[in-house]
């Protein structure tokens, strides 16, 4: 056990505004040395907020930092690691044209008579890999290999840095159990060398399995820092969503009245529908009145599934009919005639038309599938937007706002509001509530049930379990690109889909 | 807030703004140091001067910057359309040439209209040849994926070739007065170009805002994957841009073969392509792509010819106009870069107010 | 020991485009008289020693994902400010050389330095330098300047001979020490490892605290240089200084460089590449002109062609790549071993 009392970092009374967002509020963080601490809270907690006031990225309104016992305030990140704080991150900021060895050392390149010398070079970036039991041709393009092996160079650059502290932002994310094992067993190792490490993730299970301490933050504000082994699963996740678990029952019970409402006939089959290096072949049914929920891990296959069913991609295996007719066409296009809408993962580079109104966007969809000369005319877009915007409680001043001025939540509404503009009897909606806020959050659960409630049909995809959970009347758990377990009824709860997750 | 400030506000802040006052101020230069700049003469019937002037020769900009309007709106660029006024132009001109390209005809022939081609296939023909060309990059951007700059650089290189091969190298002298009326003729007083540019225009405007063409373009350029998983063939919707756009640059390579009587594989429409591009970003259009306006283009296009024109009047050789656009570039470039940065404290402002 | 034989998949493009220039070679070789004089050989860097030179320059440019459009423009204006300099005003060529290069290296700075501190794309901003190189030429002078001093005479005739009757002038020389300057500053340098992370991920170079913002610059500073002395080689050549020198060059430097496989999209592609994407332009004119029967055009037509052919390979390349990922990861969770002893369920 590490010594209680060693702390490394000490973050003290840490409050941050953006204009109009207090986005943090008096925040206390510490860190011991020898410490894998969990940074816990739903999404627009302020965690990365405070990982950006941390790293020199942002700075905060006030309050003080102290490194070692000694104050610090790091004026970019590049100076944060100056100090001996990097940062890994989901998505890997190495170059992946260059070899692995220069990515591990380039800026700080051995050198002999004032050109890099590259044998010494390959040699230091081998005894680095050394240390993290990584044994990989160091001379290949990191592009080469795959995403868990880029992320472990990029932790062995942190550590040539000679870091004290590591930062580990959503690090397992697009790795599968072993790949994440392995990290853990880095993690593990860099842990008995003294090194203090913030691990950031939003699946639940790994922070029981591999965090001594976490912090919980929500809206901006500390709840509490806990001994992992002594906070109960259920009081942290009600902690992080800040409602006692009574308040979700609600909808619960509202889920179950509208499953009695599901059709007999499935609306869309799908048989042994796949796409090479995509989705494996996979049986599916949806029904009118029912919410279909697709629970997984990030990567598992769940937005290759939607892809194929809505035609953004075009199986090479199986078959699809869409009441009870062969689908033939597969685009967005042909979706969409059939009466399908599709609320992509990627809000941002996928959802929304940042540069076009709230208006435009709402009638995009409409717009899409009256085609090119049945012109909705700027009164009549104005009328539908009007009504979305009501009906959808879309925060803007007007119809002619620029989208991406809105906040994420109301962007989010937009891009339902499109759809529903449409008037579609099959909804697909990947991740419609990450990293907005819980209000909004469960308002779209809400109205998802009660688009149910009309009859239509929906596909509801999270990473978020429990959300799935709450919202959905029949579970299909994807692993590994491959639907692994369909549930319903009873079946429905957490533990069990979390094993067949894990694959145990 | 007082109304009249507000209306300023809005004045400034409209998208037309600084167009019409660079053009005012070009305008205001002439009036104080150009005699007789203003000068409207009627002769034979047909109106002449320098505004007259600035407009008949601005005429195959204009319609260039209206194509390439459409093509930088959908986040493209066409380089080819210098190239395609060439290929357009020599189509013509060996059409018009009686031996059709076999052999070459003597000069004393070519002063006289001894074509066997009937004019509407002298038309037709370099239009069809120039919307294959539109085509063509409309392809290689929307289908083959490549970026829209490598993909119409390939035919801006290519392209001159092709239209030496069609007038076999040389410089093909016009004559068949028909065709002269298209780039050199006056209708109701006025060049006959201008109508053209009237009809072009009109038809852009018209099926950019009286059908969703202009909302699919605008979407495309600003988000192509958003688009697509909404609905729009966004790929259809780049073609159709880089095919508009030949077709332009076609009836600009008629215009400019037409009024210079001949057609120069080599230098017609020489560095056009980036007279295109200046008209349609002085005009307010951005170079990422999305939000567009023909009628900022159209001033633009006016812009840069009005300039040239006054330069001319003051007996600088033709060639230091370069040197003037390429500070213009930079000042557009600047300008446009400076008011990134005041639209983007706007956008914070709006969003402090976001709940 | 198979190793040793295994190519890295990174060096296919290149070799791609040595195998079609042998390929070129061999069959002038084989179809023309004359052909098999080593000095037609020779006659390839002589003719575009200046385009190898340029083109070198737009390698760093287009590796650090950029692009330069200005270079025909400064080469012609080299000309004519050193036709200008050495006629009209009487200075000596050992001032003149140093001046126009300096002048060149300088426009390239100012680009490069628009491109990064306000955030231009590099297309406008070059463009806008080739509009002015091109003005300033026809500023000085509307026509061509002959470029009679001695100096540029002795430099224009020195020849160092090679074996039997062939030789190089002092043109090549030049070509070469770039070349080995080049292959050094791109390989052995920080600013040449940064050229290729700013061309891989321009946003992890900056995380990676690398001076993104000072390397930028002196790429196009350097090109700029490349281009100022391509333009001291040209006037050599040509005797005289003419604002309608090199037009479209610029095309030819890309075509060039991208024939020579480097990925216009940036950080991947070498030197040594483009020296041979140039070679294959000189030998399809060369080829061109010993057929006899062909017009000159036809080499745009070809070279424009072969172009495209190039970029669509890097494209069919790069999404290969992405196939072959995808099922790498498929692959991978196939034979994976049973993952019951990773328990993820916490005891609760």
């Amino acid at each position: 056990m590490p010594n209680t009392n060693d702390s490394l970092l000490l973050m003290q009374g840490i409050c941050k505004n953006f204009p109009g967002v207090q986005a943090l509020l008096d925040v206390d963080f510490s860190l011991r040395r020898g410490e894998i601490h969990a940074l816990m809270g739903e999404n627009g907690a302020g965690k990365s907020t405070l990982i950006k006031v941390l790293t020199g990225v942002e700075r905060q309104n006030s309050g003080k930092i102290l490194l070692d016992g000694k104050e610090i305030l790091a004026k970019s990140p590049l100076h944060a690691q100056e100090l001996g704080i990097s940062t890994v991150f989901q998505e890997i900021n190495l170059c992946p044209n260059l070899s692995v060895a220069e990515n591990i050392l380039i800026g700080r390149e051995p050198k002999k008579f004032g050109s890099i010398n590259w044998t010494q070079l390959k040699h230091q970036a081998r005894q680095i890999l050394d240390r993290l039991d990584i044994d990989i041709d160091v001379t290949q393009s990191l592009g080469m290999y795959p995403v868990a092996l880029q992320q472990m160079v990029a932790i062995a650059r942190a550590l040539e840095i000679s870091s004290k502290i590591l930062i580990l932002d959503e690090p397992t994310s697009s790795l599968d159990a072993r790949e994440t094992e392995k990290l853990f067993d880095v993690m593990r190792k860099l842990k008995g060398e003294g090194l203090g490490i913030i691990f950031i993730t939003h699946f639940l299970d790994q922070v029981y399995q591999i965090s001594d301490r976490m912090t919980v933050l929500r809206n901006g504000r500390l709840v509490g820092t806990y001994d992992t082994a002594e906070l109960p699963r259920m009081d942290l996740v009600s902690k992080m969503i800040g409602r006692s678990l009574d308040e979700l029952e609600d909808m619960t019970r509202f889920k179950h009245e509208t499953g009695k409402r599901i059709a007999q006939e499935p609306l869309l089959e799908a048989h042994q529908l796949g796409r090479t290096g995509s989705i494996q072949p996979f049986d599916l049914e949806l029904h009118a009145g029912e919410v279909l929920g697709f629970a997984g891990l990030l990567g598992a296959g769940r937005t290759e599934t939607a892809n194929l069913l809505f035609g953004v991609d075009s199986p090479d295996h199986g078959t699809m009919t869409f009441d009870g007719q062969e689908v033939k066409k597969f685009s967005p296009l042909n979706s969409i005639h059939r009466g399908m809408a599709y609320c992509p993962e990627d809000r941002k580079a996928d959802g929304i038309v940042g540069d076009l109104t709230v208006r435009e966007n709402i009638v995009l969809a409409l717009q899409a599938s009256q085609g090119w000369f049945k012109f909705l005319s700027p009164k009549k877009q104005t009328e539908i937007a009007d009504k979305y915007i009501k009906l959808l409680n879309i925060a803007t001043p007007n119809a002619d706002q620029l989208v991406k001025n809105l906040s994420g939540g109301n962007q989010q509404k937009v891009i339902l509001a499109r759809w529903l503009a449409t008037n579609p009897q099959t909804l697909i909606l990947d991740e419609p509530t990450r990293g907005i806020d819980v209000g909004a959050k469960t308002e779209i659960q809400k109205l998802v049930l009660e688009l149910a409630e009309e009859g239509k049909a929906c596909i509801f995809i999270s990473s978020e379990l429990e959300e799935v959970l709450r919202t959905s009347h029949r579970v299909m758990v994807l692993r590994d690109r491959e639907v692994v377990a369909e549930l319903a009824g009873g079946e429905l709860e957490e533990k069990k889909i979390m094993q067949i997750i894990a694959g145990s | 807030m007082k109304p009249t400030t507000s209306l300023l506000k809005d004045l400034r802040h409209h998208s037309l703004f600084w167009p019409v006052v660079a053009l005012l101020l070009i305008m205001l230069f002439n009036l104080l140091f150009t005699p007789g700049f203003f000068r409207l003469e009627i002769k034979d019937g047909h109106l002449f001067g320098s505004l007259v002037d600035i407009l008949n020769r601005g005429a195959p900009l204009m319609l260039l910057a209206i194509g390439m309007t459409m093509v930088i709106a959908t986040a493209g660029v066409d380089l080819s359309v210098g190239a395609i006024i060439a290929i357009a132009g020599a189509a013509a001109a060996v059409l018009i040439n009686p031996a059709l390209g076999r052999e070459l005809v003597t000069s004393d022939k070519l002063i006289e209209d001894v074509t066997q081609t009937p004019l509407w296939l002298v038309i037709l023909i370099p239009l069809i040849a120039a919307t294959v060309c539109g085509l063509w990059n409309g392809i290689l951007v929307s289908r083959a994926n490549i970026q829209p700059m490598v993909a119409t650089l390939v035919l801006m290189v290519a392209g001159r070739g092709i239209a030496q091969l069609i007038t076999n190298g040389q410089i093909i002298t016009i004559y068949y007065s028909p065709y002269f009326y298209i780039g050199g003729g006056y209708l109701f007083g006025l060049p006959f170009s201008l109508y053209i540019v009237a009809a072009v225009f009109l038809f852009a405007w018209y099926i950019s805002r009286k059908t969703s063409v202009g909302l699919f373009v605008e979407s495309v350029g600003t988000n192509a994957s958003s688009s697509f998983y909404s609905g729009i063939n966004e790929k259809n919707v780049k073609l159709l841009a880089y095919i508009f756009c030949g077709f332009c640059a076609g009836i600009a390579g008629l215009l400019i073969s037409s009024n210079v009587k001949s057609a120069d594989a080599n230098n017609a429409g020489l560095w056009s392509e980036l007279d295109a591009i200046l008209a349609v970003v002085i005009g307010g259009t951005l170079m990422s792509g999305g939000r567009f306006s023909l009628v900022g283009s159209i001033l633009g296009a006016l812009i840069i010819q009005s300039m040239t024109t006054t330069i001319y009047a003051f007996g600088v050789p033709p060639e230091v106009v370069l040197v003037v656009k390429a500070l213009v570039v930079l000042a557009v470039v600047l300008l446009y870069s400076e008011l990134v940065k005041v639209s983007m404290d706007k956008l914070f402002e709006q969003k402090g107010v976001q709940p | 020991m198979m190793e040793k034989f295994k190519i890295d998949r990174k060096f296919w493009p290149l070799l791609v485009t040595i195998g079609l220039f042998l390929l070129l070679y061999a069959y002038g070789f084989f179809s023309y008289r004359g052909f098999s004089n080593p000095q037609v050989f020779f006659n390839l860097f002589i003719d575009n020693a200046f385009l190898l030179i340029t083109s070198i320059g737009m390698t760093f440019v287009i590796l650090s994902g950029g692009i330069d459009l200005s270079i025909g423009a400064v080469i012609a204006f080299t000309t004519v400010l050193s036709a200008y300099l050495s006629e009209d005003w009487g200075l000596h060529p050992l001032v003149v050389i140093p001046m126009v290069l300096l002048v060149g290296t300088l426009l390239g700075a100012v680009m490069g330095s628009i491109i990064q501190f306000f955030k231009v794309q590099p297309f406008i901003v070059t463009l806008a330098g080739m509009f002015f190189a091109r003005g300033m030429c026809f500023v000085i002078s509307t026509d061509a300047i002959t470029i009679s001093h001695p100096f540029y005479r002795t430099l224009s005739l020195f020849r160092i001979p090679l074996f039997g009757k062939t030789f190089i002038p002092i043109n090549v020389v030049i070509f070469l020490v770039v070349l080995a300057a080049a292959i050094y500053l791109a390989h052995f340098t920080r600013f040449g490892r940064t050229v290729y992370a700013i061309g891989g991920n321009e946003q992890s170079a900056l995380l990676m605290g690398l001076p993104v913002a000072r390397t930028k610059v002196l790429v196009y500073t350097l090109n700029g240089f490349c281009s100022a002395l391509a333009g001291v080689v040209f006037s050599v050549y040509m005797l005289s200084g003419y604002g309608l020198y090199t037009n479209g060059l610029e095309l030819d430097a890309i075509a060039s460089v991208v024939i020579g496989g480097t990925q216009l999209t940036g950080g991947v592609g070498y030197v040594a590449g483009t020296v041979f994407g140039v070679l294959i332009q000189g030998l399809i004119q060369t080829t061109i002109m010993f057929q006899g029967t062909l017009n000159s055009w036809w080499t745009k037509i070809v070279v424009g062609l072969l172009t495209l052919l190039f970029i669509m390979m890097q494209s069919a390349f790069a999404s290969a790549r992405r196939t072959r990922l995808a099922a790498k990861s498929i692959d991978k969770s196939a034979d994976r071993l049973p993952v019951g002893e990773t328990e993820l369920v916490p005891d609760a």
